[in-house]
Formats: structure tokens, sequence, C-alpha cells
């Protein structure tokens, strides 16, 4: 050790600078494609809201009137509540059934039939969802296999396109989304079931609870984190779906399943009012943010 | 675990229920598919003349090759560019822990959870402007970005699970941070660089939206948004859209079933870390 401190520190400096500097250097390319394909459209986005505007011709700004008419125009109103509808279908069906099925399979060893049922739980996530849209536009059809099995049970006064009436349309498209999602949420459940101490599960049977007393007693609080996660996701799919309705009614019939992304599609490429289109993506934008948010803030204090 | 007969039976059957319901589906496109072309298949019926010839027609009517290849373009370009972007700002955020991270970090947070449909009207007039609609490269430049929150998320998460000790040691034997990366960090890193090629690979080639939307041609778009090319051809024959529908989703099925262990584990973490 010849050499002085001061020289060393000097150097150290320089080199937690070059650090820095090869740090951000790392980061810029991440930064600029984010920048460039999401922030900057998001900019772009909120400039065309406060525009009328058609797309080739010139624009007129037009203040807050695009946000007002979002809040107003029935139709756009018809298709976030619609929206809503389908966070019963694509989470709390496929939340709750997960939950069901993760329970009272987790006693199955695991194995060949085991592996196979996880494989196929999963094949509707595997799919386009586009594709998960045509194979059920095939089932729902008046001559499908949903009133094939209903006029073979006896209840074929129910029979009917599914989804060309206006009372089964919406809830028809929603359990396509409870369809591609339940697989998910169970698998998720069993590897999450696998976590949870079994002897508390020992604990409580040697009590005499009930099925019921340790589902709501252990397995529950047990994965309030992934139960946290999945509700996260499931939400953000049903507000912005767009995929499924799109291949099997693109929002019809009349407006029974218009949703927001089919909205924003219609008005801003069909109907060319740039303007009000990109408001309507803004609001979008924040309902997702509003609804996801306090998830997160829950599951985080739960934790604590 | 303490389960008794009555339960284990339960979860059988109710297993086996689901697996069905699960399957219908897909079991009934494969009957409707192999109904003569011509007739308006009912419901689930096994074909008594199952006509495999459905396939052919679909296939070449529908320009699969060409849809695959396209897609497969769109792939190639996003999935690994995404990679290297996500790799070095992940390596920068977790391991070198630069002055400033935190705030990338949040910045890219904010991205997570937009909506594609909050973008894409805005995107469709920056893609004009670039001169790239209708081409490929109307796809490949906006997912790059936009999967570009999750996966630096993802890669940081995995470079501040490295220990530390490791980066300092390579240092001390004198190594250059490029030399640490390239030697020590990327070897590391390459089950979470694989289930994250998984994903970026699930979601690229099932993209629906973006082509439908920024390419008008669908022989360039990716499979998935051909779907509805599939759709207006085979508009009169429920046989040849069903058959259609089955070639673009085969592809996909066959990997994942290959490499299933991969796809879930990635798609189960994938669901958590998002």
């Amino acid at each position: 050790m010849t050499t002085s401190i001061a020289p060393r520190r000097a150097a150290a400096r320089a080199a937690a600078r070059r650090r820095i500097l090869r740090g951000w250097l790392f980061s810029l390319p991440a930064l600029i494609a984010y920048c460039g394909f999401v922030i900057y459209p998001l900019i772009l986005g909120i400039q065309y809201s406060f525009y009328k505007w058609n797309g080739v011709g010139p624009s007129e700004w037009v203040g807050l009137a695009n946000y007002i008419r979002v809040f107003t125009d029935e139709t756009l109103l018809a298709s976030i509540g619609n929206a809503f509808v389908l966070i019963a279908f694509f989470t709390i069906i496929p939340v709750a059934s997960g939950l069901v099925l993760a329970t009272l399979i987790r006693s199955m060893k695991p194995g060949p039939f085991s592996s196979l049922s996880q494989t196929i739980l999963f094949l509707p996530q595997i799919i386009p969802l586009a594709a998960a849209g045509i194979a059920w536009s095939w089932m729902y059809a008046q001559t499908g296999a949903v009133n094939q099995l209903l006029n073979a049970v006896g209840l074929g006064f129910l029979a009917r396109p599914w989804l060309g009436d206006f009372q089964t349309a919406l809830p028809a498209v929603g359990l396509i989304g409870s369809w591609v999602l339940t697989g998910l949420c169970t698998v998720l459940f069993l590897t999450g079931i696998g976590k949870i101490d079994q002897s508390l599960y020992e604990a409580v049977r040697l009590d005499g609870a009930s099925w019921w007393r340790e589902f709501v007693t252990i397995t529950i609080p047990g994965l309030r984190q992934e139960i946290a996660v999945l509700v996260t996701i499931t939400i953000i799919a049903a507000l912005s779906s767009f995929d499924i309705i799109y291949t099997t009614t693109l929002g019809g019939p009349g407006r029974a399943t218009l949703v927001p992304g089919i909205s924003i599609y219609r008005i801003g490429f069909t109907q060319s009012d740039v303007g009000l289109a990109s408001a309507f993506g803004i609001v979008l934008m924040v309902i997702v943010l509003a609804c996801v948010l306090p998830i997160q803030r829950l599951a985080r204090a739960n934790d604590r | 675990m303490i389960v008794n007969r009555t339960e284990k039976v339960v979860g059988r059957v109710v297993l086996i229920l689901v697996l069905i319901v699960t399957l219908i589906p897909l079991v009934n496109m494969l009957s409707a598919a192999l109904q003569p072309a011509d007739t308006n298949p009912t419901g689930l019926t096994f074909p008594t003349d199952p006509q495999w010839i459905n396939f052919v027609t679909a296939f070449n009517t529908g320009n699969v090759w060409r849809l695959m290849g396209s897609s497969l373009f769109i792939v190639i370009f996003v999935v690994p560019i995404s990679l290297v972007f996500a790799t070095l700002a992940g390596y920068a955020l977790g391991n070198l822990r630069v002055r400033g991270g935190r705030f990338i970090f949040i910045f890219l947070i904010l991205g997570l959870t937009i909506p594609f449909e909050a973008l894409i009207i805005p995107l469709y007039y920056e893609i004009q402007a670039l001169g790239v609609l209708n081409t490929q490269w109307a796809v490949i430049l906006p997912l790059i970005g936009l999967y570009m929150p999750f996966s630096v998320v993802w890669m940081r998460a995995h470079f501040i699970g490295v220990p530390p000790e490791l980066s300092e040691a390579a240092r001390v034997d004198g190594a250059t941070t490029f030399q640490e990366f390239r030697r020590i960090q990327l070897p590391l890193a390459r089950p979470a660089l694989s289930a994250l090629a998984i994903l970026l690979f699930l979601w690229t080639w099932n993209q629906f939206l973006l082509p439908v939307v920024l390419i008008a041609d669908p022989l360039n778009r990716t499979v998935a948004g051909a779907l509805t090319f599939f759709q207006g051809q085979y508009y009169s024959s429920i046989p040849l859209l069903n058959a259609g529908a089955l070639i673009i989703i085969v592809p996909t099925i066959v990997i994942f079933v290959i490499f299933q262990r991969q796809f879930i584990a990635a798609l189960l973490q994938g669901a958590v870390k998002g």
C-alpha cells in the first residue's frame, strides 16, 4: 500500500461516474423504445383529445367537449357499463371457480393425469383470443353445440342464437372470457396452495372444522397474494377486452356487447372522429388505473 | 395432507367435468371442420365421412404459408430486440443501481397498466407519419415499445436477485463491466430470459388489435390478426372457417405441448410479476 488516499478517492469517484454513465447508456435503448411508442403516443392522444379532427383535414380546438361527450353520450356510457358487467365474467367467475377448483383438486397426487390436466386447463391461454371468439361463435350459433345440448336435455325451449339475442349476447360473450381465464386462475391457485403450510390444514382438520371453515380461515388468507394478482390481471382484461368481441359480435346486436375498445376503434376509424376516440382512450386508461391501484394498495396493506 | 375418500372422488369428478368444458369448444371446431365444406353442420356431431381435404382447401385459399411467414417475420424482430433492450436496462436498474434508476423504474411502471386500446388512435397517426403503415414494421416497432415496461421490470427483478458479491468478485479480478455482464450475468439470466422470450413470443404471435388496425392487408398481419380475414372469406362455410382457424392455432398448441413445463412456469411467473 504505497499509494496515498487522495488519488485513490479521485479514481473511485471517476469510476463511480463512469458507472452511472454506463447505467444510463444501458437503459437508453429501452427508454427510447418506451418513450417512442408509449409516452409519445400518450401525449399525442392527450393533445388530440382536445381537438375536433377527422384525421386528414384541419383540426379545431374544442376544449373539454370530447370528454363531456364521453360522459354524456348514451352509447359510450353503455359501452363503459358493459365493460363493468364483463368484470363479473372475467374476474369474479374465474377467480371464484379457480379457488373452488384448486381446493377440490389439490388432493391430487402429481402424476401423468395431473400434468395432463394442467396442460388442458392452460390451452385457452395459449390460443389467440380471436380464435377463442371464432370457436365460441360456432358453439353459440343457432345450429351450434349449446342449443344441441339444451335440446338433448329437454330444455329446447331455451335454444336461441345466443350472440344475436339482446338479452343473452353480453353474458354469452362474458362466458368466453370465463372459459379463457379459469384455467389460469386454477393453476396459479394450485401452486399457491402448495406453498401454504400443510400443518395448518392438519390442525383445523383435527379440530373437526368443516370444509367451508377450512376454506375461509386457511385457503383464502393463504392465497391473498395470488388473488390480488389475478383480480388485477382479469380486471384489466375485462375493461380492455377487444379481440373476443371483435370476432364474435363486433359490439352488437345494437350496442348490447359494445365495450370501450370496440367503441374507440369504431369512432376513430369508421366515424373518423379522432378527438373523441382519443379522449375515450384516455378515459379508459384512467378507469383501468382507478380500478387497479386500490387493489395493489389493499394487497400491500394486507402483507404488513 | 389429510384427505378423505369422498373428497378425492369429488375432486376427480369436478376436475374431469372442467376439463371436458375446456376441451369441448376445440373438439367442436374439429368436428365442424371435418364436415363436407358446402353443408351447414349441426352442433357437436362426429362426421361420418371426415373431410380432411377441408384442411388442404383452407390452407391453400387462406395463404397460410404467407401468413405464417409474416407472423414469423414480426416475431423474429420483436422478441430478440425486446430481450436485448430489456436485459441491458434490467441490468442497469437491478445490478448497477444507477443514480436516477429509481426514477427510470417508476417511469416504466407507469406504462404497465396502460391498455393498448388507449394508445391505438395516436399510434395509428404516428405510424402513418413514420411511413410504415400497412407493413409489418407498423406492428414491430410499437410492440417493442409496448412490451418494454413489462420486460424491463421482469429482467430487473432477476438482476436484483443476483448476489452483488458476484459482480464485486469479477471486478476485483479486473473484469470490465461488459466482460462481467457477458461472462457472469448473462449465463445466470438464462432462465429469466427464456421465460420472457416465451411470453413475448406468445403475446406477439397472438397479438390482434395492432395488426388489425395498423395493417390493412390481412396477409401481412400476424396469424391472429388474419383470423378476421378467414371470417370474411369463409363466411358461408362453417367447416372451412373452423378448418382455417384450427390450422392457425395448431402450431402454437404443438409448441406449447412440447415446451409445456417452461410455458406454464413462464405464464405463472408472468402473471405474478405483471
